[in-house]
Formats: C-alpha cells, sequence, structure tokens
C-alpha cells in the first residue's frame, strides 16, 4: 500500500484515460494492445480525464457486481427457493448512494494502483504483482472456516492499517454459518 | 445452526440491508406522532490558532441531540498522536470514531518507522477516509499539531476539503468565533496571548449559538509537550444540584437517653458436633 500511495501521489496530476476495465485484461498480451511504458489509449485532455474515470466506476455496467443483478440460477431463472422473490425495483437501484461505491472499492482502487504502476513502469510491474496476488489469494482453508489471508493482507499492505473493514462486520463474528458441503460447491461453480 | 441460504462468508465493512427498512420506517413514523431519534450531534464551537511556540486548540463541552443538550462535559479535542491533537465538530460518533481510526493508524505507523507522524500525514488519511465516504462520515475536524517542519493548523471537512491557515473556527458557532479572531490575530503570537484568544473566540461562539456552552477546553501543543487543559473556564450558569443527599451524624441533637436492659434466660441448650476431617 505504501508503494502505491507514492504512486498515486505522484500521478495525481496526470490522470490518463487508460483502457482497461478488467485486471484480467493484463493477461491478454495481443499486439495492438501490449505497450511498454507508453500511452495506451488516445490522450484525452486533463480537464475531462479528471472525471470520467471516477464516473466510470460509477456505473453498474463497468464492473461485474456479485449480489446486484437479477440472480439466476442453474437453469438461467431466478431461484426463488434460495434467493426469494424477484421484484425489478430492488435489483436496479442500490439503496443506499455508498452502496455500490463500497462494494467496489477495493477492485476500483486496484485498477487504478495498477494503470498508473503500468504507465509508470511498464507491463512487467502489475503482471508481476498480480501473479503473487493470485498465487496468495489461493492460500486459504475451505469456505466455511475462517481464513487468516495472512499472505494477501502482507501483500496489499493491509497488515499496517486500520479500516472499518477491521472493525465493523468481522467474519470471524458472524451470526449465520453457512452450511459446509453448499459452500464449497458454490465455490467450485458446482452450484 | 447453518443456513442453507448462506453460500458466501459476508463482507466485512458497512452493511447496507438496513437502508430499505429505515427508509419504510420513516415513512411509518413520520405519519403517526413519533419521531426517529436524532443522532448526537456536537453543536459547536471550536477554533485554533497558531503562535510562535507551538499550536493552541480551544472547544466548548456542549453535545446536543435535537434541542436537549445531551452531553454537558462532552471531550472534544481527541487524541491523535503525543504531538497532535484534533477537534471535532459534527456528528459526535463519527468525530470520536474517525479519530480513534486515525490515531491507531499513525500509531502503527510510527512503530513501523520509528518516527512521529507528520501533521501532513494526518490530514491526508483523514482526507482520504472522509473523501472515500463522501461526506456520509459527517465530521468537520481541526487538526493542530507540531512536528519537525514546524507548527501547523488545518482544517478538514466531511467532504474531505483541507484548508491550511494560521488560525481557525468550525461548528455552528463558527461565525462568531471567527469575528473575534480575525479582528485580534497577529502572527507569531506569545502563548499566554494565544490562550487568551482562543478563550475568547470560544466565548463568543457560546453566547451567540445555542449549540454550543458549558465549560472551554484549551490544548496547548508545544515542541516540549501537551498541556491539556480541561476545564479552561467553567461556565457561570453551573446547576448548584447536590447530587448526595445523606445527612450527616450528628444533624439532629439528641435530647434524651433511656437504656431499657433485656433479661434473657436460657432455656434449651442443644449441642451439634461439627466434623472437621
Amino acid at each position: 500500500m505504501n508503494i502505491f500511495l507514492i504512486l498515486s501521489c505522484l500521478n495525481s496530476l496526470r490522470q490518463l484515460q487508460c483502457s482497461v476495465p478488467k485486471a484480467t485484461m493484463f493477461f491478454h498480451i495481443s499486439a495492438g494492445i501490449f505497450m511498454t511504458g507508453g500511452m495506451c489509449a488516445p490522450v484525452i485532455p486533463l480537464s475531462l480525464a479528471k472525471n470520467t474515470r471516477g464516473l466510470r466506476s460509477q456505473l453498474k455496467d463497468s464492473v461485474p457486481v456479485t449480489g446486484m443483478g437479477p440472480q439466476v440460477g442453474a437453469y438461467g431463472v431466478q431461484d426463488t427457493l434460495r434467493s426469494g422473490f424477484s421484484s425489478v425495483k430492488n435489483e436496479l437501484l442500490p439503496s443506499h448512494a455508498l452502496e455500490l461505491s463500497e462494494k467496489n472499492f477495493q477492485l476500483n482502487q486496484d485498477k487504478m494502483n495498477f494503470s498508473n504502476l503500468r504507465n509508470i513502469q511498464g507491463l512487467h510491474a502489475p503482471l508481476k504483482l498480480q501473479m503473487e496476488y493470485r498465487a496468495a489469494r489461493q492460500i486459504q482453508r475451505l469456505p466455511f472456516l475462517q481464513s487468516s489471508h495472512l499472505a494477501l493482507d502482507t501483500l496489499k499492505g493491509n497488515d499496517e492499517s486500520i479500516s472499518f473493514e477491521d472493525i465493523l462486520n468481522d467474519p470471524a463474528q458472524s451470526e449465520m454459518m453457512g452450511e459446509p458441503h453448499i459452500m464449497v460447491e458454490y465455490k467450485l461453480g458446482m452450484m | 445452526m447453518a443456513l442453507s441460504n448462506v453460500v458466501e462468508t459476508p463482507a466485512s465493512g458497512f452493511n447496507f440491508e438496513n437502508v430499505s427498512r429505515n427508509v419504510a420506517l420513516e415513512g411509518l413514523l413520520e405519519g403517526g406522532h413519533t419521531k426517529a431519534p436524532k443522532p448526537m450531534k456536537t453543536g459547536t464551537t471550536i477554533a485554533g490558532v497558531v503562535c510562535k511556540d507551538g499550536v493552541v486548540l480551544g472547544a466548548d463541552t456542549r453535545a446536543t441531540s435535537g434541542e436537549v443538550v445531551a452531553d454537558k462535559m462532552c471531550a472534544k479535542i481527541h487524541y491523535i498522536s503525543p504531538n497532535m491533537y484534533c477537534c471535532g465538530a459534527g456528528t459526535a460518533a463519527d468525530t470520536e470514531k474517525t479519530t480513534d481510526l486515525l490515531s491507531s493508524n499513525l500509531t502503527i505507523f510510527s512503530m513501523n518507522s520509528g518516527r512521529n507522524p507528520r501533521v501532513v500525514m494526518a490530514v491526508n488519511i483523514l482526507q482520504d477516509m472522509l473523501f472515500r465516504y463522501r461526506g456520509q462520515i459527517g465530521a468537520s475536524l481541526i487538526l493542530g499539531g507540531v512536528d519537525c517542519t514546524g507548527n501547523h493548523l488545518y482544517t478538514v471537512g466531511p467532504y474531505g476539503s483541507i484548508d491550511n491557515v494560521p488560525y481557525l473556527a468550525m461548528g455552528s458557532g463558527d461565525l462568531a468565533a471567527l469575528g473575534i479572531l480575525e479582528d485580534r490575530f497577529k502572527p507569531n503570537m506569545e502563548l499566554e496571548e494565544a490562550k487568551e484568544l482562543v478563550r475568547d473566540a470560544i466565548h463568543s461562539g457560546i453566547m451567540s449559538d445555542l449549540g454550543s456552552g458549558n465549560n472551554i477546553d484549551i490544548c496547548v501543543i508545544t515542541k516540549q509537550g501537551v498541556d491539556y487543559i480541561r476545564p479552561y473556564q467553567e461556565s457561570e450558569y453551573k446547576d448548584k444540584r447536590q447530587r448526595r443527599y445523606k445527612y450527616r451524624p450528628g444533624t439532629t441533637s439528641i435530647l434524651t437517653e433511656k437504656i431499657v436492659p433485656l433479661e434473657l434466660e436460657v432455656v434449651q441448650e442443644t449441642v451439634q458436633r461439627m466434623d472437621t476431617a
């Protein structure tokens, strides 16, 4: 997180509109997209670039959000037994001003930091970091148990800071417990 | 009991499940005669002044909840680090939790790096945190501190705006306090003069604003250390409740004394031995 703080300070004046909508795009190295440290999109004037990046992350279409869209079950229909009756209004609008922005916050921060890093140091920097994140994310227990995520926290710098994620809604003290078999099946994509 | 409809562990952090319930409740309550409870705000006067040797912060001590004074001795000057203190105006819980989080983060940082945190670092952390929540956290803060680069006074608004000025006032009584500060502030004042100036500014805020009142707290931060004077001045309108209503022994004088001994006679005696093993 320290690196990102310094970088985001350095780049606060150069808000380039980088067309990297998904983090996984880094792994698709095609001839047209691959560049080493240069601009990766047509240059947009600074005044527009400042706002468009922020707005983009607010739109629902830009980031796939789990739990916000219609709940499709196994056969492509709404799974009434598991997720209750559907209502168009509930699915379209997040009820609180911050709900959508908080759900995507970590994702958006990471995207912004990775694109900054890519512009400064080249493609290898975010590529290596994301490889490490992926490896660290796999070190965990089964889904219904508490995993410490120690390696992932150290990489991201969460071990050196306290925020509302550490105080509120601690998963270790959650009142609801999931049924172990169902949780594992969901994780493996069998449901 | 394991629930079958829970497929993922709930995410930590803020939980927005109750928002639609609250909106529905609000509709019900407004129609009837009851009102939803208001959060405790510190309708406040807080002020800060940079002087020659350090920074002087001042605050009143009243916390209101709607039209009722909820706390007469509220502590509005919060500890951030040994060289930084922060006055908070706005929703009382928000200012306390925000300053607590900031203080914890700075403690971790100073343990990691072995350095005293700078005021700009605290201000940047606050700004990031408050902007992330788009003003939903209602905390207007005045942060003052002394570090290796000098004496600093910053204000952070609820949406994350910051300002670095030599004298400041925030809260509902800020206009009255700013009038006094604008009139009598001079750069590089002496410490005693600065303390008097801050006291007068808070006093004018208390006199002109309903949301500020009771006592005045002053916090003086210098290179040598911190002097947290609580209260610096007590209000003249203290209530005279006794709180202890017991009478001292000897309050009522004894006029006569008559002793009648009871004569008892042993009728029956039984002895039961205990088993001590």
